[in-house]
């Protein structure tokens, strides 16, 4: 155990400091979480502040410079110290979304040469917006039965079928997307992961309403849209395999503990400064009683995220300790957004800030949002049942033979 | 940085669980619960061979000189195998309390016998660490001490005590003492006596350097060390909970099958991983990070109690009837996670210290 930074990152979250301090005007307004509930296209700030942390290696950190990254090795410690030093500053983190997150890793782990050239280095600079189609109305938590199919046509895929639940569909320029293409193969071994644009001919996106009152995710219809065949990633019929490691990803993705701090932080300020009956709230003893139980939680998710980071660091291969992240990350932050919204009282059912009753948070949405990524990535219950099988290794869940 | 357990650490993790694993069976705790000391005498003997009495003693009294993380580690394993023999009171907050308080005389004293395992020092501060009740206390007048301390630890084979009187100054009392009376009290753990000590007109032994500061390290260090405890005991029971959902059948399969149970597992599994890394912080905190060492303890045991107390149940709860049973066993990590809770604040109490640590406290009316 030993908390102190090594010299070298001593020295190396010196130069973050001083980067924040020189650059932080230049950064957008927009903080991750407006921009997660309510997906626009990235603004030409946002797009310039995403060039300037990728250029000085703030952001995709080790991606080759051959595919336009930082090219630094990897050093878990240094990207905690980036995201840390961003979050303490008060700025928002790198994009993290679906295609810095997910497609990236992906393509870099199965791309061709020629996919990794291509869409690597506009994603990270966000020039390039992706959505990800994987659940379908049929296929949410049994993903492997999806139903989407492809039809072989010379050097194209003919792809037919429907997309739900694909967030910021109604924006993205490009998808990756789990289709059948294998039409003997079984349930698991006839899926290839496809990538395309969202403005091939045959493609319709319908924004659907969410419980936010903002569309933040869509249907996407496909009809006769012709792919060609080098745009699978992996190979044919190895969808699943590589659509099972994106998904380990997202689950990293999902469970930021920055988020949770961070929110704990607005909350301190709240107790002190909301009052009831002309008392600061924190005086209530149940309230308090509420609020310390949360920072506990955030403080042994804090601690255990350090502790992975070093697991990861010293080549420890993953383990029960990750996959508990998911559950309890997404948990937390929905569990932390209801109390501020308890906190609140009546205030806390107004909708976005109601200027002359001062708040500066939009805890509802929040706390709705927090429920849908309790859902999205995998259900709390799935997580629950990997945390079992491959965590305590207990029996499996059946599988369903069709498909 | 490097959140982890070094080598050593991880060598001293080894052998006291390789040790323990070896030489506790349920028979032996049943038996040890049973007695009125709640104490296996021979596995203490063989645990002073390990140095478990002296981690942390300085090496110029005979002990290994480290620092509360390494105790934390083996409070771990002390609590997985639920160990009859005492350590939190008399191995860490006595030697601390002379490590801070005491003055050479007393350091020389006693902390080479404390060491060695020949003594062992039980400490009676509830009333610094939960508050008193029924105005129970310890009254200083002209050097004689009169009144009643309840919830004395480790103290019923103890050879001493330490205490507090009303003015906040430490006092280490031998048993056997003109006018100090020790009753034991049986606690839900068999292994983990209560003693309330009755003073009348007892001598005053007052620790040298005495200050508040102190008092709060010793119970900081105490419910670290139970929080350390409940977590391998916890950590345990979950263990049994799996293996028994494995081997047990109903319906036709293993009971491990359904998802209720599955997923009752899983949630007792993701409660747990944190709880490990917010007790070595914790420890860590003791010795490395002042600013932060005060309120991380709180937060450790407070969470730390809340968790075991859904584990403890859940897993029972796995086993069906046999949990139930005294055959099967489990009770007693039940109660030991049970009981710590209570002790040195139990989490309601610990969270409003950490509120009034934080600045958040209500003007006196
Ligand atoms: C905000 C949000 C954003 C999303 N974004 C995307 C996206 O961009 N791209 C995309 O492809 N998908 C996206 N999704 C879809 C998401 O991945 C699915 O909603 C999720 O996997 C669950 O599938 P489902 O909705 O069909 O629910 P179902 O699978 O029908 O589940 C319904 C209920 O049954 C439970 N259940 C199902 N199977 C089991 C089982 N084996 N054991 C125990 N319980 C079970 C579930 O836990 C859940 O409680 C998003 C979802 C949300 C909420």
């Amino acid at each position: 155990m030993d908390l102190a930074d090594r010299a070298e990152h001593k020295a190396f979250r010196a130069e973050v400091r001083e980067f924040i301090a020189a650059h932080r005007h230049l950064a957008p307004e927009e903080t991750a979480d407006s921009y997660r509930l309510l997906p626009r296209p990235y603004s030409e700030k946002v797009r310039k502040w995403q060039s300037l942390l990728v250029d000085k290696g703030y952001a995709s950190r080790t991606v080759p410079k051959s595919y336009g990254g930082f090219g630094a090795e990897p050093d878990i410690l240094k990207t905690k110290i980036i995201t840390d030093e961003f979050f303490r500053a008060g700025l928002p983190p790198a994009l993290y979304n679906q295609g810095v997150s997910m497609l990236v890793p992906t393509l870099l782990e199965h791309g061709s040469e020629e996919q990794k050239k291509k869409w690597i280095e506009p994603t990270i600079r966000a020039e390039v917006f992706w959505c990800q189609g994987y659940s379908e109305p049929g296929a949410g938590s049994d993903l492997a039965s999806l139903q989407t199919r492809a039809h072989e046509d010379g050097d194209d895929f003919v792809i037919n079928g429907s997309k739900i639940w694909t967030s910021s569909a109604h924006i993205a320029d490009m998808i990756f997307c789990l289709v059948r293409t294998e039409t003997k193969a079984g349930k698991y071994d006839g899926i290839s992961y496809l990538i395309f644009s969202m403005d091939t001919p045959g493609i319709e996106v319908r924004p659907l309403q969410t419980m936010t009152g903002h569309p933040s995710f869509n249907e996407v219809f496909f009809t006769d849209v012709r792919v060609p065949k080098s745009q699978v990633v992996g190979g044919r019929g190895k969808g699943w395999k590589i659509a099972n490691s994106t998904l380990a990803h997202e689950r990293g993705m999902l469970a930021n503990t920055n988020h949770a701090a961070g929110r704990l932080q607005k909350i301190t300020g709240m107790l002190k400064s909301e009052t009831l009956n002309g008392r600061p709230l924190f005086e209530n003893a149940v309230m308090m009683d509420r609020f310390i139980r949360l920072q506990a939680r955030v403080q042994a998710l804090r601690l255990h995220e350090m502790r992975l980071v070093t697991e990861a660091a010293t080549g420890k291969p993953r383990n029960i300790a990750d996959m508990v992240c998911k559950l309890l990350g997404c948990e937390l932050n929905h569990q932390i957004d209801a109390f501020a919204i308890d906190i609140l009282g009546e205030i806390g059912v107004l909708y976005d800030g109601v200027p002359s009753v001062h708040h500066d948070s939009i805890w509802q949405q929040f706390f709705m949002y927090d429920l849908g990524l309790i859902i999205g990535g995998g259900t709390a219950q799935i997580q629950k049942n990997i945390i079992a099988e491959r965590g305590l290794d207990m029996p499996r869940e059946p599988k369903s033979a069709k498909g | 940085m490097f959140f982890g357990l070094s080598e050593e650490q991880l060598l001293i993790q080894e052998s006291f669980r390789g040790h323990l694993t070896r030489s506790i069976d349920l028979d032996r705790i049943r038996k040890t619960a049973k007695s009125e000391s709640g104490t296996d005498t021979p596995l203490r003997q063989e645990l002073n061979d390990l140095g478990l009495p002296g981690l942390l003693i300085s090496e110029d009294f005979g002990g290994s000189g480290l620092q509360l993380i390494d105790a934390a580690i083996v409070a771990i394993e002390l609590g997985r195998s639920m160990a009859p023999v005492p350590f939190a009171a008399t191995f860490i907050m006595a030697p601390l309390a002379l490590t801070l308080a005491g003055s050479p005389a007393q350091q020389a004293e006693w902390l080479p016998r404390l060491a060695s395992g020949e003594t062992t020092i039980g400490v009676a501060l509830a009333n610094y660490a939960s508050g008193t009740r029924r105005s129970d206390s310890v009254i200083n007048q002209n050097n004689r001490l009169n009144g009643k301390i309840p919830f004395a630890l480790d103290a019923a084979t103890a050879d001493a005590f330490l205490i507090a009187d009303t003015d906040g100054q430490l006092h280490l009392l031998r048993t056997g003492a003109p006018g100090v009376t020790v009753e034991v009290l049986p606690s839900i753990d068999g292994t983990r006596p209560l003693c309330t000590l009755h003073l009348e007109n007892a001598d005053a032994e007052p620790l040298a350097k005495n200050s508040p500061e102190a008092i709060e390290a010793i119970i900081r260090a105490g419910r670290i060390i139970l929080a350390a405890e409940s977590f391998g005991a916890a950590e345990e029971m979950l263990d049994r909970a799996v293996a028994y959902a494995k081997e047990r059948n109903q319906f036709g399969r293993a009971i491990g099958s359904f998802q209720a149970i599955k997923h009752l597992c899983a949630e007792m599994a993701a409660e747990l991983q944190p709880c490990q890394s917010l007790v070595w912080y914790a420890a860590y905190a003791f010795d490395h990070l002042p600013e932060d060492a005060a309120l991380s303890a709180l937060l450790a045991k407070s969470h730390m109690d809340e968790v075991g107390r859904f584990v403890s149940r859940s897993a029972i709860e796995v086993h069906g009837g046999m949990g139930y049973t005294d055959l099967m066993g489990l009770h007693f990590w039940f109660k030991r996670i049970g009981f710590n809770r209570a002790q040195l604040g139990g989490p309601e109490n610990l969270r409003a210290a950490a509120a009034r640590l934080q600045g958040f406290v209500a003007p006196a009316a």
